[in-house]
Parts: structure tokens; C-alpha cells; sequence
């Protein structure tokens, strides 16, 4: 046989590299105690210069490793979203960090691990490394929920999350092996012309690793049937860890069926629209309804997290009754985006309310909160606003964009079901709203003192999505164009 | 054709006879005594001190577990040894991309060390 | 030489023994040895895939899925082991102080 060695391009993978390079060196600097207090800026100077190499790769579409990496703008784009996440986590994760540091070099280096890892599964077109990447994360992902290891709801929080992360994984692998099987390849640009070509004709088998694989995306972006883990994981984890995974495994899921319905299987996915329907029907429903009887401020975002992935699957659902629809794709990835900014801020107001020792997480707890720290209050009023979709908050925007996409794929039942479930959400969000202004208060809040990094992570959070729900149109326009 | 397979034949029918038959001899030749002793996990020797079904420590886990990370990353060197000597002399980035995959595992193994997984107390 | 779908139905019947014996078994180590064997099935696919289309793509995707699967042993049995400190138990039934 011959060999030859493929085109590499390392500049592709440029912003992984740093990402990369920054998170070995902080984990090696956490080693020495002397140094520890350096780790933070290095990783905040690593997520500047991956912004930068981002900015350059911009519109250069470049392709690497024989086509097995891309750096279009719609990978870049999803890198700019997990970095964000990533940056907005970070400045929220002072205190934690605080409590575990002898673990600094390893929280950070985690972190960043998990956001390479969905760095990766956006950047690719080849089933072997969106199963890299996604390994990456979920593995970085397993530790950092079960990272307070003297607890025993976070270890739990760990256990679960790895035995049901495992056990999916099977089936995704399953299903990448039966689409590996029957179209012969695994990279997802042969895999569309295999089914365009039309000479074969397409087994049931290819249908089955269809299947699994949106099973194993699934499981990680929460959809109805495979959400039993959510809500324990994210009450048992650390809330900055929870905050992290509640936004970048979804945008990183996301980012997966969106390459692979526009691309991979864009010639067949309109068959699988019913499936699509049902799956956005019952995570919307089940994830509102069980929400309203939550007491745990963590476990009520927990549910309210699964019902966004419903109204995200709506846009996903339309997309694949009209697979040319770029709207419907533009407003995935806005609703994504302005999602990141909100829930990671609603988390970050959890984090400002914890003690450390006995933690604040009831929403009863949160009476008063209005007139002792009217800043925390502000923020999240704005933030439950944008997660109810209440304008002029990017939220109401966002489900305005993603209702819109299905009526526009003539999906009105779903569009009609979905405004129903964002009706029964507002309850549940302003409830949080009431007790922080029109109760009396029952904690003193004189432990809670003023946090100058966290309050930047806020403000970055509110302006965000103020921003975004005041001014959609330009970045609207940016994400129609992408594809 | 089945005549050459004959001499196999005599071969399985003389095993089995003899060593049935030493068996029989000894069953009905050989004197039987039993004791204590006699019945103990092994016979002669040390005798036997607490349960063999014990939990033994921890630390033996990790060591597997520190085994696992870095045995199964020889499985990458196998593919690579196939084809090294006919692509190095297309250049010699396939030596520096090892040397980049090692030094990546030496890293791991760096901060193992540093962290102190290696010592057994 | 032994046809594919021997191969496949093999896999298959591997994969559905591990499925079940993560659905039955309370043992965290044994759930987790259920699943390993159901990443087994999916490399036994692939290299008969692999065999069947004379395509190389499938042993480096069994490689890579090995190494994978020693990276969640790894992460697996240090939670396991970490959890049985705390609890002294590794039955999952028992492991239940989170939920609604």
C-alpha cells in the first residue's frame, strides 16, 4: 500500500490549540502554590488571543486534515458562543475557586477542556471527531460535576451523569457504526453525496443510525425521554459548573444537528419531521410543568433548561420540514446565543446569593432580595424576564424568531403549543419575581457583600441580552448569511 | 483419505485407557486416610490465616486506573510503527507528531507525580 | 470467510446483553462493565464494517473509541471509588439523596 501524509492545515484549528495550550499550562502552574494565583489571568489572556485567532479566521473558510476539520463561520460562530459561556462561567467561578484551591489548576483546566471539546464538535465534519469532542466534554464534564468530592450530592450528581453519559454514548457509537456501515464513510460531506447519488438505495439501517445518533445528541441537550438526569446533576454540581453545562452542552448538541441536518442528512432528515415534533411537543411540556411545583431554585432551572431545548427543538423541527429555511437555522443559533447570556446570568445570581458553608437555594429564600441588594434583583428580574420571553428582553425575541421559523414551515399546531408552554413558563419565572419584591424578607442578607468580578459577569449578561432584544436585526442578518 | 487419520485414532484410545486406568489403579490400589490437615486450601505448607475473600487496600485501584490511562495510548503507536518507515521519508513530520503525542502524555504523567499519585504512603 | 451479517447479529446480541445489564443490575462497577461491553459490540461492528467495505476508516474510529473508553474507565472507577468512601456502598438503589 501507499501512504502519503494528508493536508494539514494547523492554522484551522488555530483557536483550539490555544485553548489547548492554555489549559495544560494552567494546570501545570496549579501544581506549585507559589504560582496559583497567576492561573486565572493566564486563562483569560488564552480566551483573548483564541478570540483574536477567531477574528482572523473569519471568512477565510478554511479546511484542514483532509477535510475532516472546518474553520467556517458557522464553527466560529458556535466558538465565539462557548467562549462567551466559558468567559461569563469563569468570572463567575471566584468564589469556588476560592473554597477548592488546591483544585485551581484542575477547575480551570476542566473548563477548558469541556469548552475544546465543543469547540471541536462544531468545527468538524467527520463523525470521528464530533465523537472526540463530545467525549472531551462529557468526560471533562463527569469530573467537574462530581468535583466537591467530600459531598455526597455532588459525587451522586457525578455518578449519575457518567453511567447515563456512558450508556448513551453506546448508542450514539452504534448509531454512527450502522451510518458508517451502510454509507461506507464517516465524514458527513461523502455522507450526503452518498445520499443524493441515489444508486444505493438507502437501508433500514442507515435510519436506525439516524435515529440513535438524535438519541445520543438527545440525551446530552436534554429532550424529554432522556432528561432524567438534568435535574439531579444540575442541583448536585457546583453552580458554576451547572451554569457552564446548562449552556454550552446544549449550544455544542445544537451545533451537532444543525451540521448534521444541513449537511449530512438534508436529503432525508423532512422524513423525520413527525419524530422531531413529538420530541419538541414533550420537552417543552414536561419540562414546563414540572418546573412549576419546584421549590430549588437550581432544580426549577434545571426543568426550565429542558423546556428551552423544546423551544430550541421547535426551530429544529422546522428546519427540517424546510431544510432550505435559513431563517429557521439563524434562529437557532440566536436563541442559543441570548440563551447562553441569560441562563448563565440567572445562575450567576444563584452563585452571588450561596453561603458557602449552608447554601441559599429555595425560592423562598429569595423574599426581600429587591429592597437589601437591588442590583442582584434588577439582574434577575431581567434575566427570569428573558427566560419567560417578555419583551424588550432578547428572550422574547428569540421565541418570536423561533415561532416565527415554524409557522413559516407551515408547523402551526407546534407553533401554537409552543406559545401555550412559553404562557404556563411566565408563571413559574415571575414567581421568582414576586418573592424578590413583594415579600417580606426572611434571611438577613449581611453575609452577601459586594463581588466586583461577579457584578461584571451580570452586567455582561444584561447588556447582552438587552442589547440583543433591542437591536436583533443586524446579528439576525449575520446568522441568515452564515450557511 | 480417513486411513492417514488412523494413527490419531490409536493415539486418543491409548490416552484414554492409560490415564483412565492409572486413575482406576489408584482408586482401588492406593490406601485412603483423611485429617485436618489434609482437607486445609494447602495441604502442605503455611496454614492458612484469615479469609481469602478480604477487601485489600484502595491504592491497588489506583494503580489500575493509572495503568489503564497509560497503556491503552500504546494502541496509537501500533498504526504509527506500520507506517512510519514509509512516510518519514516524505518528511519528517510524522517523527515530530509522535514526539508531540509523547509529550503530551509525559505532561499527564508530570503532574501525576507532582500531585503525588505515585506514592504509596 | 464468515459473512457480515454473522458479524453484525453477533454485535447486535452483544449490545442488547449490555443494554439489560444496565437496566437490571443495582451494581455501579457491574452497570459500568454493561456498558464497556456494549463499546465493544460498536468496535466488533466497525471492524466487521470495516472488513466488509475494505475501508480503513473503521479500525482508526475502533482506536480511538479504545483509548475513549480507557479515558471513561478511568474518570468511572476513580467516581466509584470516590463515592464508596463516602457511602460504603456502590449499589445504585442507595445512592438516591437527589430527587423531586
Amino acid at each position: 500500500m501507499d501512504y502519503s501524509i494528508p493536508t494539514i492545515n494547523l492554522s484551522v484549528i488555530g483557536p483550539e490549540i490555544i485553548i489547548l495550550l492554555t489549559a495544560v499550562s494552567v494546570l501545570i502552574i496549579g501544581l506549585f502554590p507559589n504560582y496559583r494565583r497567576w492561573s486565572i489571568s493566564i486563562v483569560f489572556i488564552g480566551i483573548i488571543f483564541a478570540f483574536y485567532d477567531i477574528y482572523y479566521l473569519w471568512n477565510l473558510n478554511q479546511v484542514g486534515f483532509d477535510g475532516m476539520v472546518l474553520a467556517d463561520n458557522f464553527a466560529l460562530l458556535f466558538d465565539i458562543i462557548f467562549l462567551i459561556g466559558t468567559l461569563l462561567t469563569l468570572l463567575l467561578s471566584g468564589n469556588f475557586i476560592n473554597q477548592y484551591i488546591r483544585g485551581t489548576g484542575e477547575y480551570l483546566s476542566l473548563i477548558l477542556f469541556a469548552t475544546l471539546g465543543m469547540m471541536l464538535m462544531a468545527s468538524t465534519n467527520d463523525l470521528i471527531v464530533i465523537f472526540l469532542g463530545l467525549e472531551t466534554l462529557s468526560i471533562s464534564l463527569y469530573i467537574l460535576a462530581a468535583f466537591r468530592r467530600s459531598r455526597e450530592d455532588s459525587l451522586e450528581a457525578g455518578l449519575k451523569y457518567f453511567l447515563l453519559g456512558a450508556f448513551t454514548t453506546g448508542f450514539l457509537l452504534y448509531g454512527i457504526a450502522l451510518i458508517y456501515g451502510s454509507t461506507g464513510t464517516t465524514n458527513i460531506y461523502s455522507i450526503l453525496n452518498f445520499l443524493k447519488d441515489g444508486s444505493v438505495e438507502i437501508g433500514i439501517l442507515f435510519y436506525i443510525g439516524m435515529i440513535l445518533i438524535i438519541v445520543g445528541f438527545g440525551f446530552k441537550a436534554a429532550f424529554v425521554p432522556f432528561h432524567m438526569w438534568v435535574p439531579d446533576v444540575y442541583e448536585g454540581s457546583a453552580t458554576p459548573v451547572t451554569a457552564f453545562m446548562s449552556a454550552g452542552v446544549k449550544a455544542a448538541s445544537f451545533a451537532v444537528f444543525l451540521r448534521l441536518f444541513i449537511t449530512g442528512f438534508s436529503p432525508i432528515i423532512s422524513q423525520i419531521t413527525g419524530i422531531l415534533a413529538v420530541l419538541a411537543i414533550l420537552t417543552m411540556t414536561v419540562g414546563n410543568v414540572i418546573a412549576i411545583v419546584q421549590t430549588n431554585i437550581k432544580r426549577m432551572l434545571a426543568y426550565s433548561s429542558i423546556a428551552h431545548a423544546g423551544y430550541i427543538l421547535v426551530a429544529l423541527t422546522a428546519l427540517s420540514r424546510n431544510i432550505e429555511s435559513e431563517f429557521s437555522a439563524a434562529s437557532i443559533m440566536y436563541y442559543i446565543l441570548v440563551y447562553t447570556f441569560m441562563n448563565i446570568g440567572a445562575f450567576g445570581v444563584v452563585i452571588y446569593m450561596e453561603k458557602s458553608e449552608e447554601e441559599v437555594l429555595k425560592i423562598s429564600d429569595y423574599a426581600g432580595l429587591g429592597f437589601k441588594k437591588p442590583f442582584a434583583a434588577i439582574c434577575m428580574t431581567l434575566f427570569m424576564f428573558s427566560l419567560a420571553g417578555i419583551p424588550p428582553t432578547a428572550g422574547f425575541m428569540g421565541k418570536l424568531y423561533i415561532f416565527s421559523s415554524a409557522v413559516e414551515s407551515e408547523l402551526y399546531g407546534l407553533a401554537v403549543i409552543g406559545v401555550l408552554n412559553a404562557v404556563i413558563a411566565v408563571y413559574y419565572y415571575l414567581r421568582v419575581v414576586i418573592f424578590m419584591y413583594m415579600k417580606e424578607a426572611v434571611l438577613d442578607f449581611s453575609y452577601l457583600s459586594a463581588r466586583p468580578v461577579m457584578a461584571l459577569s451580570l452586567s455582561i449578561s444584561v447588556g447582552g441580552i438587552i442589547y440583543l432584544g433591542i437591536f436583533p436585526q443586524s446579528l439576525i442578518n449575520l446568522l441568515t448569511n452564515i450557511l | 483419505m480417513l486411513k492417514e487419520y488412523l494413527p490419531i485414532l490409536i493415539l486418543l484410545i491409548f490416552a484414554f485407557v492409560f490415564a483412565f486406568g492409572i486413575l482406576l489403579l489408584s482408586h482401588f490400589v492406593g490406601p485412603r486416610k483423611y485429617s485436618d490437615v489434609k482437607g486445609e486450601p494447602y495441604e502442605s505448607g503455611i496454614k492458612p490465616f484469615m479469609d481469602a475473600r478480604v477487601r485489600f487496600s484502595v491504592k491497588f485501584y489506583i494503580i489500575a486506573v493509572l495503568f489503564i490511562i497509560f497503556d491503552v495510548e500504546i494502541v496509537f503507536l501500533y498504526p504509527w510503527v506500520v507506517v512510519y518507515k514509509e512516510i518519514v521519508s516524505q518528511g519528517i513530520f510524522i517523527f515530530i507528531e509522535m514526539i508531540v503525542f509523547v509529550v503530551i502524555l509525559l505532561i499527564g504523567y508530570f503532574y501525576l507525580w507532582k500531585r503525588g499519585a505515585f506514592e504509596w504512603e | 470467510m464468515v459473512p457480515l451479517n454473522y458479524y453484525l447479529i453477533l454485535s447486535g446480541i452483544l449490545f442488547v446483553i449490555g443494554v439489560t445489564g444496565v437496566l437490571v443490575r443495582r451494581n455501579a462497577i457491574i452497570i459500568f462493565m454493561s456498558i464497556e461491553l456494549m463499546l465493544n459490540a460498536v468496535n466488533l461492528t466497525f471492524i466487521a464494517f470495516s472488513r466488509y467495505l475494505n475501508s480503513i476508516d473503521g479500525q482508526i474510529f475502533v482506536i480511538m473509541v479504545m483509548a475513549v473508553a480507557a479515558a471513561e474507565v478511568v474518570v468511572g472507577l476513580a467516581l466509584i471509588i470516590a463515592v464508596f468512601r463516602i457511602k460504603e456502598t456502590v449499589n445504585v438503589d442507595e445512592i438516591n439523596i437527589l430527587k423531586w
